[in-house]
């Protein structure tokens, strides 16, 4: 009489084999941490019996999710455990204005110089370390004087017949526009204009980790509305950030319980658009033969959750001075606002520690210890920070590297 | 062995209430059970906390007994009751007079039902059939036999009782025709051994028919098998009834992280009785009607079929044995059959265990001339009371063992024990230590009961071995691991074969892989 079972996050599906367990790098170096089938399928069972069984040490989910590309039982075990987070946990002030980055980022960028002086000074560090609880080691990411959004509204793409739409993300908006101006060149050199949103929010994923789910869903029915309208006007719409990207198509409908079926094919990072653009025949670029890089490939944990890591792959490679690296997939510990917590910065270096050591590999690997030219990739921002901060070695989005290897 | 004043025979959930009432009013008592407590009925029922409201109808006396008993486990046994409440829906083709009638007669019987609009059912029950069309609320319960039954053991232990387990009653110590006392053997031993008393119980389930007839005594008892579903997690946070004259698989209990539906009921001979199980064609049965309540169990992984039987008693003026009595029964057979020094009690339900003990306590303090009063219903059982699992403080291994053992927590060891063994259910080395040095265990069967070891969704696929060397290790036997795995195997397959499919079956082949010397 029954034929399939199918329960919220796939939970029964679980066998309890384990191999979630074993690829947690949150697991790896805290224990506290329940690890994912505990906190997961295991804890949910808990959780539906009586909310008082929710686990505090829940908030150490790194959401990487790479529990779930492991499992093989198709049980989603990130979902779940994002899910309780939001169903079960409180918030304070410090996880609030870490996770409003839409808001802070307003309230900072017209101060820019202002604020990434303060924000950089000694005392005030600490003082957010004892306040806020933002850890004195992080230096904040520096905000831009002017968004992104003023700039792309002065640009004139009339000249073009064919469009997509771009969601920059709130990183490209405030902190780095230089990322955004990359990818118009990059659209626009592959005959297409680039259309804003009508509106964009924050995607909301610092909202959910953080347990504040109500606001997160509000930000994503704005978001998918304009999207709608932009796909319905033919467009696709581009992305840069793998973790925007992600949060948008899976979050949405397995954690906000947002429906997206009709958006999610057309909501894509700019690497997959632009290599399926290519492969088809329809767009040919042509790239410098001067650009001598050596590109240590770092797949983030979103990224590895979509796929996709290929598509940027392929493409760097059609970059003739390009020498590449794919390194081991390893989480570098930051997630997005959890390694900028006090009480998290030690596990968030403990884990990236494992990505620093590949990193040094890739570089001896690539014969270039002493070389200016190197770089490690990435398509997550937060990864950026974590990288440069930790190792010194510069990380670029592949977007900006293919458009300044561009003729 | 002594003499004792009072002999139980019996380690379900009669015979242990019984016992912990007979020890609180000073009598020197001894139970003696051939198994693991709660390895009859007590251990294979639905585990709902009645609120008499299914009764109502039918049976106003029973419906009042067990409301006032409903109170009084809630308030002394708070660990082993979880107030869920709970609704009698009406469908479309029920009737809504039959409901209207419902709460006229719920009402009689004392019991708070109020009705309620089919929006407001979905607001406090998401999960039930949306077609509803008419709901009533009660204050039905969930309740957890094997913890109830425990905490009665316990209890009657800290007041003196001897527990006597693995060990079976085969006949009666007569003199003069005057019952003092019973022959048992234990498995293994050949000769049978004497203990007297001066009163003896009989509080054997539906084994009672046959075992009183080495009395010379007839009973005339009927094997009434029911069989039930658990869910693998909760699907519905209250107890979900079908407000109608009481029928097959009309009742969801929530019990425990699981939901458990039930039941249905049929006579079988009494040949089957020491070996029950659920067939295919009853989990057919079952979830053919149990999708009309819920309809999400139509999805829900199911991970076992279990079923129990009810000792019917036929009422003694019935040559026929057509009407049969539903109540709680109580057999003087020094009045009844000219047998003194023997009493039977059986009949009642889980929800009324207490009322029976301290009726058949009355009667064996009338016999020995003993005036002490009842009290169990004054006083809580080991492990009620408040216990936080919420707090921040608590860790994540400790919250499960709270739930289930409420207070007692703080004689586990946590400190050296908080290695989690069975993952699904997260018991702790520190809870079966617990669990072998209070309660005594053999094997892995007994250990499931008394701490839900393997109780979860893998059965103990994952689990099972780590458990056998731990329960080697704290028994002191380390040969028997393997012996340990075996028997548990066997054991869980049983429940599992009549459910072979979707992730029950991943699961099973699963078990079967890892475990392939075992199985
Ligand atoms: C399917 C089903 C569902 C039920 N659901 C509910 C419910 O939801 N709510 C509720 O309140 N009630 C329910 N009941 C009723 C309830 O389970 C029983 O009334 C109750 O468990 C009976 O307990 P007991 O101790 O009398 O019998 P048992 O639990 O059967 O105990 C008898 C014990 O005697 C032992 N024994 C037998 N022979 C000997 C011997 N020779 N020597 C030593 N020991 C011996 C057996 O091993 C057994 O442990 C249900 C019953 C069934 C069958
Ligand atoms: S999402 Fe990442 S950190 Fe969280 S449980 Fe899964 S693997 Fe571990
Ligand atoms: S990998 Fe999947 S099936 Fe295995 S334990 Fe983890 S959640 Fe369960
Ligand atoms: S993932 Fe993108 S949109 Fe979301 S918070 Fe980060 S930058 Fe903003």
């Amino acid at each position: 009489m029954q034929e399939n079972n199918i329960s919220a996050g796939n939970l029964e599906q679980c066998l309890k084999c384990n191999l979630c367990t074993l690829v947690c790098p949150m697991m790896a170096v805290n224990a506290h941490y329940p690890g994912p089938k505990k906190a997961g399928p295991d804890g949910e069972r808990y959780r539906l019996k009586d909310p008082q069984y929710y686990d505090y040490a829940l908030k150490y989910c790194l959401n990487c999710k790479r529990c779930e590309v492991a499992c093989p039982s198709g049980v989603m075990v990130g979902d779940i455990i994002q899910a309780a987070r939001l169903r079960y946990a409180g918030h304070n002030l410090r996880d609030w204005a870490l996770a409003n980055t839409d808001l802070v980022g307003s309230l900072a960028s017209p101060f820019a110089p202002v604020v990434n002086g303060v924000l950089g000074l000694k005392p005030v560090k600490s003082l957010m370390h004892a306040f806020m609880g933002v850890d004195s080691h992080r230096t904040f990411p520096s905000y831009s004087a002017r968004r992104f959004t003023s700039w792309m509204r002065r640009q004139d793409q009339g000249g073009f017949d064919k469009f997509v739409s771009f969601f920059h993300g709130c990183y490209v908006n405030y902190n780095y526009p230089q990322l955004g101006k990359d990818l118009v060149r990059l659209v626009n050199a592959a005959g297409y204009g680039v259309h804003l949103l009508e509106k964009e929010k924050c995607c909301g994923v610092a909202l959910m980790s953080n347990s504040m789910g109500a606001q997160a869903r509000r930000q994503g029915e704005i978001n998918l509305a304009s999207m709608r309208k932009a796909i319905a006007a033919g467009e696709d719409i581009l992305t840069v950030s793998s973790t925007c990207t992600f949060t948008m198509r899976d979050e949405y409908p397995h954690v906000l319980a947002l429906e997206n079926a009709e958006v999610r094919p057309h909501l894509m990072l700019l690497s997959k658009w632009l290599y399926q653009k290519m492969e088809s025949g329809e767009v040919s670029l042509r790239f410098r033969r001067d650009l001598h890089l050596k590109i240590a490939y770092h797949t983030s944990c979103h990224m590895q959750k979509l796929g996709w890591r290929n598509f940027t792959l392929e493409l760097l490679r059609k970059i003739p001075g390009v020498e590449l690296v794919e390194m081991d997939q390893q989480c570098c510990g930051i997630a997005g606002t959890f390694g900028f917590k006090k009480e998290n910065y030690a596990y968030s270096q403990a884990i990236g520690g494992r990505l620093f050591d590949e990193i040094g590999a890739a570089r001896v690997a690539l014969g270039a210890q002493s070389d200016p030219g190197f770089v490690v990739c990435t398509e997550c921002e937060t990864c950026k920070w974590q990288i440069e901060m930790s190792t010194g070695v510069p990380v670029m989005n592949p977007v900006s590297i293919l458009a300044m290897a561009l003729e | 062995m002594k003499e004792f004043d009072v002999i139980v025979v019996g380690g379900g959930i009669t015979g242990a209430a019984t016992a912990r009432d007979c020890a609180m009013r000073g009598l020197s008592t001894l139970l003696i059970e051939r198994s693991d407590i709660c390895d009859g009925a007590s251990g294979r029922n639905h585990g709902l906390l009645h609120s008499g409201a299914r009764y109502a109808v039918t049976d106003k006396e029973g419906a009042e007994e067990c409301i006032r008993e409903n109170r009084i486990l809630r308030r002394i046994a708070s660990n082993c009751v979880e107030p869920t409440g709970g609704l009698f829906i009406t469908l479309p083709g029920d009737s809504l007079e039959y409901q209207e009638n419902f709460v006229r007669c719920c009402r009689d019987a004392g019991i708070d039902a109020v009705p309620i609009s089919p929006k407001e059912a979905l607001r406090l029950e998401p999960a039930v059939n949306p077609e509803l069309i008419g709901a009533v609320k009660v204050p039905d319960a969930s309740v957890d036999p094997f913890r109830l039954t425990d905490a009665n053991i316990i209890d009657a232990m800290q007041h003196g009782a001897t527990i006597l387990k693995f060990h079976t009653v085969t006949g009666f110590v007569r003199n003069n025709g005057r019952v003092c006392g019973v022959r048992v053997t234990k498995p293994g031993v050949i000769r049978s051994q004497e203990i007297r008393a001066r009163m003896v119980v009989l509080a054997a389930g539906i084994w009672t028919a046959g075992l009183i007839r080495e009395a010379g005594i007839n009973i005339g008892m009927l094997p009434s098998k029911g069989a039930l579903v658990i869910f693998g997690h909760r699907v519905a946070g209250m107890v979900i009834n079908r407000c109608r004259k009481p029928s097959n698989a009309d009742i969801l209990v929530p019990g425990d992280v699981v939901s458990v539906l039930g039941t249905t009921s049929d006579k079988v001979p009494f040949e089957g009785i020491d070996d029950m199980r659920a067939t295919p064609e009853e989990v057919d049965l079952l979830l053919r009607e149990g999708v009309s309540l819920v309809p999400a169990l139509s999805h829900t992984r199911i991970i076992r079929a279990y079923a129990g039987v009810r000792p019917l008693v036929m009422a003694d003026s019935d040559g026929d044995g057509r009407s049969v009595s539903r109540g709680i029964v109580v057999l003087d057979h020094e009045q009844r059959d000219g047998v003194p020094g023997l009493i039977t009690i059986t009949g009642g339900k889980l929800t009324t265990c207490r009322l029976m003990a301290e009726m058949v306590t009355d009667a064996v303090c009338a016999k020995l001339g003993v005036k002490a009063v009842c009290e169990t219903a004054l006083r809580p059982l080991p492990g009620s009371g408040k216990a936080h699992k919420d707090d921040e403080e608590v860790p994540y291994f400790k919250r499960a063992a709270i739930g289930r053992h409420g207070t007692e927590v703080s004689r586990m060891d946590f400190d050296l024990g908080h290695e989690i063994i069975c993952e699904c259910e997260q018991v702790t080395r520190a809870e079966i230590k617990y669990a072998v040095k209070t309660l005594g265990v053999r094997n892995i069967s007994d250990l499931r009961r008394h701490t839900r070891i393997g109780m979860g969704t893998c059965q103990g696929s994952f689990c099972i071995k780590k458990v056998a060397a731990v329960l080697a290790e704290e028994l002191g036997e380390p040969l028997r691991e393997k012996e340990f795995i075996d028997e548990y195997l066997q054991e869980r397959w049983k429940g599992i074969t009549p459910v072979f499919w979707g992730d029950s079956l991943r699961e099973a082949e699963y078990m079967q892989r890892t475990h392939k010397d075992e199985i």
